[in-house]
């Protein structure tokens, strides 16, 4: 019986206490003694195949007989009134079916709150009209057709200049570009106290940019109304959250959308809901009577799509002269765009990395002429994680330690923020691990490079949540010809949840990997699962699919008694293994799990199971360290990131494979943040010069460094049954803290501003030249 | 006003894909991509940028990788083009397909079909490429999810395998 209880859940550094509905999972955590074959093998993707022959299908790829295409006509100003818009008739453009704009507005003409097409637009690449018509050619024709007459209106571009006195309203009436003068802020001991204690201090600034997420697939959606019955393919990490957000602006229950979404070229947090787009081609569609595709083009994806906030951050840190911290005070301020909210968690390691007593923060978010910030891989904690341990090295120096030992002495043993113990942490396991492998303890003995290359090296710590929670659930079937289907409402992004939860299937029935489909990515199919980002998806799914399996097992198992004439044994008597059910006591009482299957005569087993509530009193975390050796160029500034060693403890690792892919792409984010990354924007213009992937500058094959990943790969049975914690954020977390550190290393100048480009490094080592000795 | 394209209208373009002729009817200002994509229903090669600076749409013309958005479809009349689609032979998959795949040499996969015919373009002129020179040959493909290593494993993984095939 279903009850409702109260559980912490964390998401993206904010823990909250939901009110949701647990079953008992009925199963429970692997022991040391369990026996796993799939699970913690290095297993190949299951759906692999589709994506190396091409027969992958994303979003940008669904085309229906008589599908029409949509393009969307974008503001050219970062801000600006629009005056006229002068759209020609549509009987003068043939094969066009509709043009909607201001003065022609659709049926509904309101998302979340926000106007479609606004009289006031407030970044370059705002909507301003939508065409729709028979092919691509025919929409790009009719966009060129529509003029429209704009008023520009002041603007402002970056962080600092919407934070200065006098300053432009990004949005016009909103009394000031700060959306939440009072701040987010936290405050644990007593400052006063503890700057009183501290014999060190350190007092430094830090800059990050405004970093696109730039997915390879652009924002994408394809909507098809069958009668009062809406489809909706949109390329998204939460095919639930776009079904609630379609539904609530178009005013229609819940069961008359459906979201599909097999496979996505890449979110990193840009795709968790439904977008202006999404309801646009929705409307369109029921419009037209036909399936609309809208694709967002890269200009516009760059311009529109969304991007990781930039942040200005200050830091202060006070310290013991043996080290030992005793006040932090870090505040920040985000650029949240025109449209954006009040920031994300850049002080939350600030407050969970280190047994402070004594610590204070603040985060504010500020409005700009840009589209609206979004979460992007550990939103928040990659540039707070910067700051903060770059000042740690600074401090570290100052104190005369190794920023290793550094970190060791403040490690916490309790989680700072809540007092409670951790349900696992290998924090400092993997500091020594990283340090025994890039050689930390003797790095200085090792020659300098020649010419006027300098080495460097830094380190980094993380630490991020990665738990995840209920609710959560999941479906499984045992088909006739003894397959299994597990059907789970969250998103394989390319993080290999498919892969990884056919795993536990299997192992939990005891047959192959290949008896087992699991079905992502569909509201109809599946129950509710969570959006696959917060590194959540895991260890959320992963139990529930346990759970679901299970479930059918014991079903399996009592039709096999029967079958075996052991009808009056229990369910605990039999075991499952290599495809057989047998009795535990005499295996050779045994029959295969098609058999029974087979038997069953189109007889469907179906099994729930939902994702039982976290523990009480514990936190869940995941921790890890990177070390990082760079290059540097000292007569043309440039970096080169030669090697990174990672460790991570994220519990059980279910596969070894595409788990260190995820720390392989976690770092290269990590390099391309830290190297070159960030949007350009002109302050004449107000209009972004690097909108496109060759301004825009991620990283290449060129750009990688030597990656050495090591997991301790402990299982956290606390944690939850599967005994995994998320990997998808952390391992973007500290490189670019560890980078800058050992740029700093190399050059003998603390960096504090990201991305380091060439001209950026230059700054530094000319500032440092001209500093009197 | 005339708000039509103006120019030419559609020409006649004769290619062979995947070893099969096919006659198209296109503007010409249609890219290689599109008609791929739009006319021949062949989607595995996709568009990350539309301006040649992703490679998600590389194919082979005349056994050279090119990005297909950067390529009018009238440019390649009567040549030969290979798609992800025409690697596999039945069921059996390409080596540099089957590296991928083993090698876990890509994550989200949207750029893997730009990446593997890239591969395979590289290997058919430096059949033993170092891992240097595999990021020569993969420098003009692109991989936001940052699969790179597992893209160089797969790469020099296939070569072997190719290699082997062919003694």
């Amino acid at each position: 019986m279903p009850e409702i209880r109260k559980t912490e859940v964390e998401f993206e550094g904010r823990v909250e206490e939901r009110e949701t509905i647990v079953e008992s999972e009925g199963v429970l955590p692997w022991g040391d003694d369990a026996r796993l074959t799939e699970v913690g093998r290095p297993v190949p993707r299951v759906a692999g195949k589709a994506r190396v022959t091409g027969q992958a299908l994303y979003t940008v790829d669904v085309d229906f007989p008589g599908q029409l295409v949509a393009r969307v006509l974008r503001s050219p100003h970062p801000h600006a009134r629009v005056t006229a818009v002068d759209a020609p008739s549509l009987e003068a453009l043939p094969g066009v079916h509709l043009i909607w704009h201001r003065d022609q507005p659709p049926p509904v003409s309101t998302f979340k709150g926000r106007e479609l097409f606004p009289a006031e637009v407030a970044y370059e690449g705002a909507e301003v009209a939508l065409v729709v018509a028979r092919d691509e050619r025919g929409a790009e024709d009719a966009l060129r057709a529509i003029e429209v007459s704009y008023e520009p209106l002041p603007f402002v571009t970056g962080l600092e200049s919407a934070l200065s006195k006098g300053a432009q309203e990004a949005l016009c009436g909103t009394g000031g570009n700060v959306i939440n003068p009072e701040g987010r802020t936290y405050l644990r001991g007593n400052l006063e106290r503890g700057w009183e204690r501290a014999a060190v201090s350190v007092d430094l600034s830090f800059e990050t940019p405004n970093a696109s997420h730039s997915p390879l697939e652009p924002h994408a959606v394809v909507a098809r109304w069958e009668g009062e019955q809406l489809t909706v393919w949109e390329s998204t990490q939460g095919v639930f959250s776009v079904r609630q957000d379609v539904a609530e602006a178009l005013g229609i229950a819940q069961d008359r959308v459906r979201v599909v979404c097999d496979f996505v070229g890449g979110g990193f947090g840009a795709k968790q809901r439904a977008g202006r787009h999404t309801l646009l081609a929705a409307l369109a569609s029921r419009e037209t009577g036909r399936p609309v595709g809208l694709r967002l083009r890269r200009r516009e994806e760059q311009v529109a799509g969304g991007y990781r906030p930039a942040s200005m951050q200050r830091v202060r840190v006070g310290a013991a002269e043996d080290g030992t911290l005793v006040c932090i005070e870090h505040d920040a301020w985000e650029h949240m765009g025109a449209h954006g909210h009040r920031g994300y968690a850049v002080t939350g390691p600030t407050e969970s990395l280190y047994a402070c007593p004594n610590v204070r923060t603040s985060v504010r978010g500020v409005r700009a002429n840009s589209d609206r910030g979004r979460a992007f891989r550990a939103p928040g904690y990659v540039e707070g994680t910067f700051a903060l341990e770059s000042s740690m090295d600074v401090l570290a120096a100052k104190v005369g330690m190794d920023p290793l030992e550094l970190r060791l002495k403040n490690c916490a043993a309790e989680d700072p923020v809540s007092g409670e113990p951790y349900t696992s942490k290998g924090l400092k396991e993997a500091y020594e691990i990283g340090a025994r492998l890039v050689g930390w303890r003797d790095r200085r003995g090792i020659p300098p490079p020649r010419g006027p290359w300098r080495r460097g090296w830094g380190m980094a710590s993380q630490v991020w949540g990665g738990g995840g929670g209920p609710p959560a659930n999941a479906v499984a079937k045992i088909l006739p010809d003894g397959g299994v289907e597990v059907l789970v409402g969250v998103q394989d992004i390319g993080t290999g949840t498919r892969t990884v939860l056919s795993q536990i299937a299997a192992d939990e029935l005891g047959v192959g990997l290949d008896a087992v489909r699991v079905v992502v990515g569909n509201t109809e199919a599946a129950p509710y699962g969570p959006t696959s980002a917060g590194s959540q998806t895991l260890a959320s799914a992963g139990p529930a699919v346990r759970a679901a399996v299970r479930a059918c097992l014991g079903q399996v198992i009592g039709m096999a008694a029967q079958m075996l004439g052991k009808d009056g044994r229990g369910e605990e008597a039999f075991d499952a293994r290599d495809g057989e059910i047998f009795l535990r006591e005499d295996p050779e009482v045994r029959i295969p799990f098609r058999e029974v299957a087979e038997r069953m005569d189109g007889y469907t087993v179906v099994g729930n199971g939902s994702r039982g509530p976290n523990p009480q009193g514990r936190r869940i975390n995941t921790f890890g360290a990177h070390f990082v050796e760079v290059n540097v160029n000292v007569e043309t500034g440039q970096v080169r990131a030669v090697k990174v060693v990672a460790v991570h403890d994220v519990g059980r690792v279910i596969n070894p494979l595409t788990a260190a892919n995820q720390v392989h792409g976690g770092i290269i984010q990590g390099v391309g943040l830290s190297l070159m990354e960030g949007r350009v924007v002109d302050d004449q213009t107000g209009l972004q010069l690097t909108a496109n992937l060759e301004g825009y500058k991620v990283p290449t094959i060129m750009d990688t460094p030597q990656i050495d990943v090591s997991f301790l790969n402990r299982p956290d049975a606390e944690a939850n049954s599967v005994g995994a914690k998320g990997l998808g954020e952390p391992p973007i977390i500290p490189t670019p803290a560890a980078l800058a550190n050992a740029v700093s290393d190399a050059i003998g100048a603390r960096v504090t501003h990201l991305p380091l480009t060439p001209r950026e490094v230059l700054g530094y080592l000319q500032r440092e030249s001209e500093r009197p000795s | 006003m005339s708000i039509t394209s103006q120019g030419p209208g559609p020409v006649d373009v004769t290619l062979t894909v995947n070893g099969r002729s096919v006659d198209v009817h296109v503007e010409p200002r249609r890219t290689l991509l599109s008609v791929l994509r739009e006319e021949l229903g062949l989607t595995g090669a996709k568009e990350g940028c539309g301006e040649g600076n992703c490679g998600a749409c590389t194919v082979l013309l005349d056994g050279h990788a090119v990005y297909a958005c950067m390529t009018l479809a009238v440019e390649c009349d009567g040549g030969e083009i290979r798609t992800v689609e025409g690697l596999a032979d039945g069921e059996e998959l390409h080596p540099v397909q089957g590296a991928f795949l083993e090698h876990d040499g890509y994550q989200c996969g949207f750029c893997t079909p730009g990446q593997i015919m890239a591969a395979v373009a590289l290997l058919e002129r430096c059949p033993s490429p170092t891992e240097d020179e595999v990021r020569q040959g993969m420098a003009g493909n692109l991989c936001r999810c940052g699969a790179y290593p597992n893209i160089t494993a797969s790469v020099i993984a296939a070569a072997d395998r190719m290699r082997q095939k062919d003694a």
